[in-house]
């Protein structure tokens, strides 16, 4: 079992390979695949505590996969990730979601998915203040407390 | 190392302690609080950062076994579906909070007497009522006075705006004839008290950057400082220590350095919620009280409430506020109080849910199923994301013994003192109240044209609510604390958090704790003479 402070090549290599399978590049929606060097830049240097069950997530990837994973056809790839993904346990939540949170915070996706890119602080948000008329029907039905004695 | 004595020490600086402290300031008594954590920075908090979703992964989960910062002590629950949250810092769980305001009802003091279950209070809703004013004042909350089915409140605010999800709600719950109501918050929606107003940063549970949650750290804690409280932070305490006489004499407590400190007191206040105050009484054992102290009842650690929530949650075309609005704004009362045909007793609270940021709703939906690897998760994601709704069941945990606090074993803080232990098991009461709220959940969010609808019952890590561990009551055998808090066997021990309900409820219990603390507070103050008779 892996306890390493940091992923090896060999595991960088997996989790590359594993983030464009979790979420691959779109032409359509002009967004990079989760492999883009940027948003693997940011998991690496942001991996901090989730290091070790990472580090684990890619060993079980490999012991699955029995060699690198990009090196396997489609459909075995496939069936080693769903493999993974339905008995690799808190390990294996956290390597995807190491890759979502990465993800979705890169400027171009947030771009195209129409969200600002910014932190919430300070500007925040608008909120429309909404048709309070829809409250009417309640004020009308009323209702008592219930009595304590 | 030996202190001076002060004449009122209280243990935690969170919601009750905060209260309690700023309340017995005009005694002009010494009054010295101890806290295991420390000021918190706003300008460190989540949202301040791009990261400010990942962070509640890590360092700003709301549990501290995943925290795990120096201030926090590990808790084993793992033999509990319902996990443990909390917050140590200065403010306690108020800096992490959904700010969601609800009393509990008149009737909640009254279980017994007309549901025949439980036990009631040995108060009343009316004994709280000047206190629970008081402390919307002091924590400044906003509301819409006039909900036909809550408690009368004054919020000094106006409610929140409806936003994007609050007409979806309200439609939905119009057309099934359910009544709902904008909830009262403690998020400001003006210039409150050298508060900012809320400028919706969204992300409000772990920590608000713009101070327009109110958290005690902001909100009574500069009063009660200037008031010539002391507060001491980083201070760890071990232990209460009896005098011959069966009466606290001070406590053991590690300081910032890890020193360990022994800190004389005339009377001794727990202010550390229905685990860390249950926790510090079974710490506190001696030859007078070999079971801990305070416990001839047996009682101590036993009855923990969580209220187990019901959640149900689904995705509806029109966009919702996700991550650009507090995440509650509306409530439900409409199956709050007890209806037999239900097929259980008692009664829920609901809070409705405005949605979620992106990088939440890509990584729980990914666990649940419905956000697929592969070339069809962006047309997915851009479903679901942004267009979230739900409905929070707060469910009435009633009292079980066999639900409780003990010490664990083996596990240890960073200064070797004993974790707490949760056994906890939901009631088959429960189980029926929660499928109940699932139900009607489910038309709600069919009635709001919601689909990929997705259940959480319980929510695993909701153990928010920590209560029942020290109950108040008349009876010695049957009661840990009296009616105005203090301690049965050590009559200059006063017990002012959550641990000390009697029952839980089906509200966020914040706004209760705190005119408890207050109500406790005034009762010493009225019997400052006569206090340890």
């Amino acid at each position: 079992m892996s306890d390493a402070k940091e992923l090896t090549a060999v595991q960088r290599a997996d989790l590359r390979t594993v983030a464009a399978m979790i979420v691959p590049e779109s032409a359509e929606y002009k967004v990079p695949g989760a492999d883009d060097p940027a948003v693997q830049a940011d998991m690496l240097a942001t991996l901090g505590r989730d290091t070790v069950l990472v580090a684990q997530a890619l060993d079980h990837l490999a012991q699955l996969a029995g060699k690198p994973l990009a090196e396997l056809d489609e459909v075995r790839r496939d069936a080693v990730a769903q493999e993974f993904r339905n008995d690799g346990g808190a390990a294996a939540a956290t390597l995807v979601r190491v890759v979502l949170q990465c993800y979705y915070r890169d400027d171009r996706v947030l771009r195209s998915l129409g969200l600002e890119q910014r932190a919430p602080f300070p500007k925040g948000h608008v909120l429309p203040d909404g048709d309070w008329s829809l409250l009417d029907p309640v004020k009308a039905r009323g209702g008592t407390l219930r009595r304590a004695t | 190392m030996k202190n001076d004595p002060v004449d009122v020490l209280i243990i935690g600086a969170g919601a009750s302690g905060a209260a309690v402290a700023w309340s017995l300031a005009d005694t002009k008594m010494h009054i010295l609080c101890l806290d295991q954590g420390g000021w918190m920075n706003p300008a460190e908090y989540p949202s301040t950062g791009r990261d400010w979703e990942a962070k509640f992964f890590g360092e700003w989960s709301s549990s501290p076994n995943i925290r795990r910062r120096p201030e926090d002590y590990p808790i084993n629950d793992d033999n509990s579906p319902i996990k443990v949250v909390n917050f140590n810092a200065v403010g306690g769980s108020t800096v992490m909070y959904t700010a969601h305001w609800p009393r509990l009802h008149p009737s909640d003091f009254k279980v017994k007497t007309l549901d025949g279950v439980a036990d009631d209070w040995p108060i009343d809703y009316d004994a709280l009522t000047p206190f629970f004013e008081e402390n919307d004042r002091m924590m400044g909350t906003s509301g819409l006075s006039g909900d036909p089915l809550s408690p009368l409140s004054h919020p000094p605010m106006p409610q929140q705006p409806l936003g994007l999800s609050g007409p979806l709600i309200g439609k939905a719950m119009n057309k099934l004839g359910w009544h709902w109501w904008p909830s009262d918050t403690t998020v400001a929606t003006m210039d409150y008290e050298g508060r900012a107003r809320c400028i919706n940063l969204g992300h409000c549970t772990p920590a608000c950057a713009q101070g327009a949650k109110a958290s005690t750290d902001i909100t009574y804690w500069p009063h009660a400082v200037r008031a010539g409280v002391e507060l001491k932070t980083h201070c760890r305490v071990r232990e209460i220590l009896t005098n011959e006489h069966g009466m606290a004499s001070g406590v053991v407590y590690y300081d910032k350095d890890g020193v360990e400190q022994f800190q004389p007191a005339e009377v001794v206040i727990i202010a550390c919620n229905g685990v860390g105050t249950p926790r510090l009484l079974l710490n506190s054992v001696s030859g007078k009280f070999p079971n801990g102290l305070a416990n001839s009842s047996g009682l101590v650690g036993k009855n923990l409430m969580f209220h187990p929530y019901a959640q149900i949650y689904g995705y509806v075309a029109e966009p919702t506020d996700s991550n650009r609005a507090p995440p509650t704004c509306l409530w439900s009362k409409e199956w709050y109080d007890t209806d037999l045909s239900r097929g259980f007793v008692r009664g829920y609270g609901v809070q409705f849910v405005r949605g979620a940021g992106p990088v939440f709703e890509a990584v729980v939906s990914e666990q649940k199923g419905i956000l697929p690897w592969g070339k069809d998760h962006h047309r997915v994601f851009r479903k679901l994301n942004g267009h979230r709704i739900g409905f929070s069941a707060i469910c009435e945990d009633l009292p079980e013994e066999h639900n409780r606090v003990t010490l664990d074993p083996v596990l240890k803080d960073g200064h070797g003192i004993p974790a707490p232990r949760i056994d906890y098991t939901i009631s088959e009461n429960s189980r029926k109240m929660m499928d109940h709220a699932l139900a009607r959940g489910r038309e709600f969010l069919e009635a709001a044209g919601a689909t990929d609808l997705c259940v959480n019952s319980p929510i695993p890590w909701g153990g928010w609510h920590l209560l029942g561990t020290a109950r108040m009551g008349t009876d010695p055998a049957r009661s840990v604390v009296n009616e105005w808090g203090r301690s049965h066997d050590v009559k200059n021990l006063f017990i002012v958090d959550g641990s000390i309900f009697v029952t839980s409820g089906g509200v966020n219990p914040t706004s209760t704790i705190q005119a408890l603390a207050l109500y406790i507070a005034d009762q010493m103050k009225q019997r400052l003479a006569n206090l340890f008779d």
